[in-house]
């Protein structure tokens, strides 16, 4: 029996236990589903299995959706819990399990893989190559951060969730003050989605370098393939330091070690350094991809090019090295001392200047334009005005001796809320309608999906505003409840309303979806927006190797230029047919990964066989993949022609 | 696959090729931030010895010189191999690979036998800040040598089976570079916990 | 249409923020009752200015754009243009934000040496030193020189340099009194310093800023200015009724929960002594290291 104790919930509520009979009885009619219609080879044949940029980037979306709503859900349970002074709908230990979740699901497990979705649709269709430069290794990537993400949704069933915040500092964290396993899931979750993020940045940066279609300079590269770039590199530099902090931690956890504990030369200020070291890139590599987006959006509504071209490159690639250096203004407040603080101050506000060029730069872009606002345009219109609020909210953060009095508090809350959700989540949405054509061959309804962009802006206003105002009236984050004298409630009641409104800009969205899936019309071109980048010029559906032929680059709006630039800027002019060489689909990298389930679930419950056993299993998969033998096919010549002929290609 | 360019070294002959050698440089980039994190925090760490003993106390130079010598041979012979790899020469590539990891073994056996005697001495990794850095930072490098000797051995196996071709040899060069990473690992593992913590 | 909808929202939201700073208290961050809350203050008014400027500087300009450019209001067969940059507009984008940040950087470091110094204005008091430590979830503010301690509240001169020591008995903790000054970190291996000081008697809320765990919330602390001649009477006061502090009776007081307020006379920081001051540079600022690399 003691055994199965570890399994229990620390803290039940009736929440809980509702939340979990929903997710058994959702598994039960997910499985029955897929078994009644007969779909389980299907899934296997051209999911599971897949090595396609293209499917890969889809699954990615689907787990980015479904995370938005479980962290919405946690979102609004703790908006509710705070609407009235002294509420009782949530306990402390619960308010904290879900607030240190919501933070997890919707940093990790929501925004990452949408900005890698992206980097899967688009990259290797912005610079006209065939797929990314190692497909089994994008797959391996995909399932180890599915089985992160899915050990780390389970904790909220099995063990307990965690409850130290998603910062996680320690000694909280540590075993004398959590004693459940939340924190273990934490360590040990992301470890294994980090690898697997790791791993898209090596990925995603060597296609870049190397498989650009010929003409493609680095400075003809489409913004938001840029953007990648510069994002991959942060990946590939900062994650490393994440995975320290997390074997760390696991350890301090797990085999009683004394990196984060208090006495025996423990160092708790170690896992806040650390974690942000990585966790201020982390901000960066979440940003600068939806800076990206806006990139490719706002020239394709303004009719115009991109203003400074080059002084977007550059800002961003200053982002990217300052994004190292200001990691201390995450705790001003920790003692180090007068200098050390002025020298993060002045590096943190320093970050605004080449942020600000982008602003201006996008404004200008408007200039003798001519504006039409669709959907896209509309996010990409109030995420403007909006993240600046949030941008400038970050320079009074930036002046520490300030900060002392916004630190911790509610202002900060507002603060980075308003630069994350105009900033990457308006632009997640703007690129997913922007795209949604080139994904699934039909357009997104344009008047529910303005309705949705504006009534998100009223919510998000109503919703993080007030908290400005209660942060400078002294009140902390995190905290599950307040008494009424200090007059906080008016302010979180209407952040509460406003979490309601943003909510049901969440089911516009999904409607949108329902009903444009039923009535939209299928008989669209494969470039339905006029726009100009090299994605657009090839079919929709997409065929699996993206290009017939191989686009010949000669100037940076390619597409544009080969739509309107005459006959020099012909994409594929003089250009035949060859065959093309395609990897196969393996389902070694799934089965891999179960392992890693494996093995991770039994680390957090310290069951040594079963982890040996995955670890194990991990390292066979390794084995295997070491002596396959794998050559990919071919499709042949006639094969191409067939399905361009089918897809009344932009190859006549 | 497509095009083999004979111009170029096997290793370098086909795209995929190229693109795995530059993918694990990159991969690389991030293990050197991996290693420089963790002398970070070995460096912050280096004092906070609690109850515990400090490096003065437990290091000993004589298993760390044979580590030391063994390791920086091995990252020779393997230079070897992937020399004797360029001249097409299976039967040298492969010997010379099978000394390297007979070194990165008895490697392995002397800091397995160092573990022990700091667990001996009373520095086991739970005593101090100090000592859950040292040996956390020893112990991810000896992992990385572990991890390449059953590497390293599945290359070996391919190779004798398959002979050299551009992805055997793209293999072996591949695992070069890494065998070679450890060893630079090493240099700084040696002049900056050891030598700076014995003086 | 967009303009309208656009001047909806705004006035919706400075609507609210008018009737948010109008009908209540003033808040607390701008309502400093000491130097230092005076010179943060200070700061923040400053910040919002410079900041408004800004927001205006780029809602017009997208006003401006968005009204004059859209396809609504220009012929059908009107081409846009292709428009490289300019450098002289690009060096204008770049130069006033370092102008603006070079200005903010200035006040900055000022700013940062008047906060971690004593109190301007107060440089001739002697300071009351007060260690205020935190554990789960209880204040205890421990008076070395009147050689009394006391549980979740706390008892201040006014009119005099306060020098805080902080630390923690468990997870890290912030030691935050709004009305005086901003907070700081309070940990378990390691003392910080906050310097505050209060221009006038009267109460004043503080709290511990740092989520630490389950009873974070309530981890409050009332702490009330008096004039020097009513802190001593409150201390000899308390030295005449208080009980001492023992080694068990403090024990006790660590057991995680919530307490109400209590006096002792004599303080835990002999049988129980804090982290100590800064140790060495090398240990105490893990930033100077991480920096490197």
């Amino acid at each position: 029996m003691e055994f199965f104790e570890r399994f229990a919930i620390p803290h039940p509520s009736f929440l809980i236990y509702m939340a979990m009979i929903s997710i058994v009885l959702g598994a039960i009619v997910i499985v029955a589903g897929i078994t009644y219609f007969k779909k389980w080879g299907y899934l296997w044949r051209e999911w599971i299995t897949t090595v396609d940029h293209k499917k890969i980037g889809i699954m990615y979306l689907i787990v980015a959706l479904v995370m938005l709503f479980r962290g919405g859900v946690d979102a609004v349970m703790l908006r509710y819990q705070l609407a009235m002074p002294e509420n009782t709908f949530l306990d402390s230990q619960h308010y904290n399990e879900v607030f240190t979740t919501h933070g997890v699901v919707m940093i990790l497990f929501m925004a990452m893989p949408f900005i890698i979705f992206f980097f899967n649709f688009l990259v290797p269709l912005q610079i006209g190559a065939r797929d990314v430069a190692f497909p089994r290794l994008n797959s391996l990537s995909f399932w180890l951060f599915f089985m992160g993400m899915g050990l780390f949704n389970l904790s909220f069933i099995v063990g307990g969730s965690p409850d130290a915040g998603w910062t996680s500092y320690f000694p909280l964290a540590g075993n004398e003050f959590s004693t459940s396993v939340g924190t273990n899931y934490y360590m040990i979750s992301l470890q294994i989605a980090g690898l697997g993020t790791l791993m898209t940045g090596i990925n995603f940066m060597t296609t870049i370098f190397r498989m650009r279609a010929p003409g493609m300079t680095l400075m003809r590269m489409p913004m938001f393939t840029w953007s990648a770039l510069i994002a991959n590199v942060i990946i590939v530099f900062a994650f490393p330091v994440l995975t320290v902090a997390l074997a760390m931690g696991t350890l301090d956890r797990l085999a009683g070690t004394q990196f984060f504990t208090t006495d025996n030369g423990g160092m708790d200020m170690l896992w806040a350094n650390l974690f942000w070291v990585w966790g201020h890139p982390e901000v960066y590599i979440l940003i600068l991809p939806a800076f990206g987006l806006y990139s490719e959006i706002i020239p394709v509504f303004a009719r115009r090019n991109l203003y400074g071209y080059t002084s977007m490159v550059f800002s961003m690639i200053i982002i990217s090295v300052f994004s190292f250096g200001v990691w201390t203004h995450h705790f001003f407040t920790m003692g180090q001392g007068a200098l050390t603080n002025s020298v993060f101050s002045i590096t943190t506000m320093a970050i605004a200047i080449p942020t600000g060029v982008k602003i201006f730069n996008w404004l200008f872009t408007l200039y003798k334009g001519k504006i039409e606002m669709t959907t896209p345009m509309l996010y990409a219109m109030l995420f403007i005005p909006l993240f600046t609020l949030g941008g400038v909210t970050g320079v009074m953060l930036a002046m520490s001796a300030a900060d002392y009095q916004y630190h911790n508090s509610m202002f900060l809350v507002a603060h980075f809320h308003n630069v994350i959700i105009p900033g990457v989540v308006y632009a997640m949405l703007a690129g997913l309608t922007f795209y949604w054509p080139k994904l699934f061959g039909f357009m997104l309804n344009e008047k529910i999906g303005k309705a949705t962009a504006w009534v998100m802006s009223i919510g998000f206003v109503l919703a993080f505003i007030p908290m400005y105002i209660t942060g400078l009236d002294g009140q902390p984050r995190r905290g599950y409840t307040y008494s009424e004298v200090t007059g906080y409630s008016t302010l979180n009641m209407v952040a509460f309303i406003g979490s309601i409104i943003m909510t049901i800009s969440f089911l516009m969205l999904v409607y949108n979806i329902y009903y444009s899936f039923r009535y939209a019309s299928r008989d669209i071109s494969s470039d339905p927006w006029d726009a100009r980048s090299l994605e657009w010029a090839t079919n929709t559906p997409i065929p699996e190797y993206n290009f017939a032929v191989t686009p010949q680059i000669k100037s940076r709006e390619a597409f544009w230029d080969h739509k309107y630039g005459g006959k020099d800027m012909d994409l594929f002019a003089g250009q035949k047919i060859e065959r093309i060489h395609m990897p196969n689909k393996s389902g070694v990298p799934f089965i891999m990964n179960v392992f890693f389930f494996i093995l991770g679930f039994c680390l957090i419950f310290s069951i040594w066989i079963g982890a040996i056993i995955g670890l194990i299993g991990v390292l066979g998969c390794m084995l295997h993949r070491s002596f396959e033998d794998d050559h990919g096919f071919y499709f042949e010549v006639e094969e191409i022609e067939e399905i361009e002929r089918e897809k009344r290609g932009a190859i006549k | 696959m497509a095009h083999v360019d004979t111009s170029k070294p096997l290793e370098y002959q086909t795209e995929e090729g190229r693109l795995k050698i530059l993918g694990f440089w990159i991969f690389l980039g991030a293990e050197i931030m991996l290693f420089a994190t963790l002398f970070t925090c070995y460096f912050v760490m280096e004092g906070r010895t609690g109850n515990g003993p400090t490096g003065a106390e437990i290091f000993e130079i004589g298993p760390v010189l044979i580590e030391t010598f063994v390791l920086l041979t091995s990252s020779f012979t393997i230079g070897l191999a992937v020399h004797a790899m360029r001249l097409g020469s299976k039967k040298a590539t492969v010997n010379f690979m099978i000394v390297t990891l007979i070194l990165g073994a008895v490697f392995l056996g002397v800091e397995i036998y160092e573990f022990f005697h700091y667990v001996h001495v009373g520095a086991g990794i739970t005593v101090s800040g100090f000592t859950s850095t040292l040996l956390t930072t020893l112990g991810t490098h000896g992992l990385h040598v572990t991890f390449g000797l059953f590497w390293g051995i599945s290359i070996i196996i391919q190779i004798v089976k398959r002979g050299l071709n551009p992805i055997t040899a793209n293999k072996a060069f591949i695992f070069s570079l890494y065998w070679h990473f450890l060893d630079v690992v090493w240099i700084f593992i040696f002049s900056f916990i050891y030598l700076k913590g014995m003086l | 249409m967009k303009a309208k909808m656009k001047g909806t929202l705004f006035a919706t939201m400075m609507a609210l923020s008018a009737i948010v700073l109008g009908a209540c208290e003033p808040l607390l961050v701008l309502d400093p009752k000491g130097p230092q809350a005076q010179r943060q203050a200070d700061d923040t008014m400053l910040l919002i200015y410079v900041m408004s400027a800004i927001v205006i500087a780029v809602f017009t300009i997208m006003a401006v754009m968005l009204y004059k450019y859209r396809a609504s209001k220009q012929s059908p067969d009107y081409e846009p243009p292709h428009i490289e940059g300019n450098m002289l507009v690009e060096a204008i984008c770049i130069g006033i934000p370092v102008i603006i940040v070079i200005f903010l950087s200035v006040v900055s470091v000022k700013s940062n040496y008047i906060v971690e110094a004593v109190p301007q204005g107060y440089e001739d008091t002697e300071p009351l030193v007060v260690y205020a430590s935190s554990s789960n979830w209880k204040w205890h503010f421990s008076y070395p020189e009147e050689n009394i301690e006391t549980v979740n509240y706390l008892y201040i001169p006014a009119g005099r340099a306060l020098e805080f020591r902080l630390y923690s008995h468990g997870p890290i903790t912030s030691f935050w009194i709004p009305q005086l000054g901003g907070q700081k970190y309070a940990m378990a291996d390691m003392e910080t310093v906050l310097h505050l000081a209060a221009d006038q008697p009267g109460e004043f809320m503080g709290r511990n800023g740092n989520f630490s765990g389950v009873g974070f919330a309530e981890n409050t602390f009332l702490t009330t200015a008096m004039t020097q001649a009513e802190f001593d009477e409150w201390v000899q006061e308390v030295h005449e009724t208080a009980e001492p502090l023992t080694e068990e009776i403090f024990e006790e007081l660590l057991e995680p929960g919530h307490l109400g307020t209590s006096t002792y006379t004599g303080t835990h920081l002999e049988f129980s002594p804090p982290p100590g001051p800064h140790s060495p540079v090398s240990e105490r600022d893990p930033n100077a290291e991480v920096g490197h690399e």
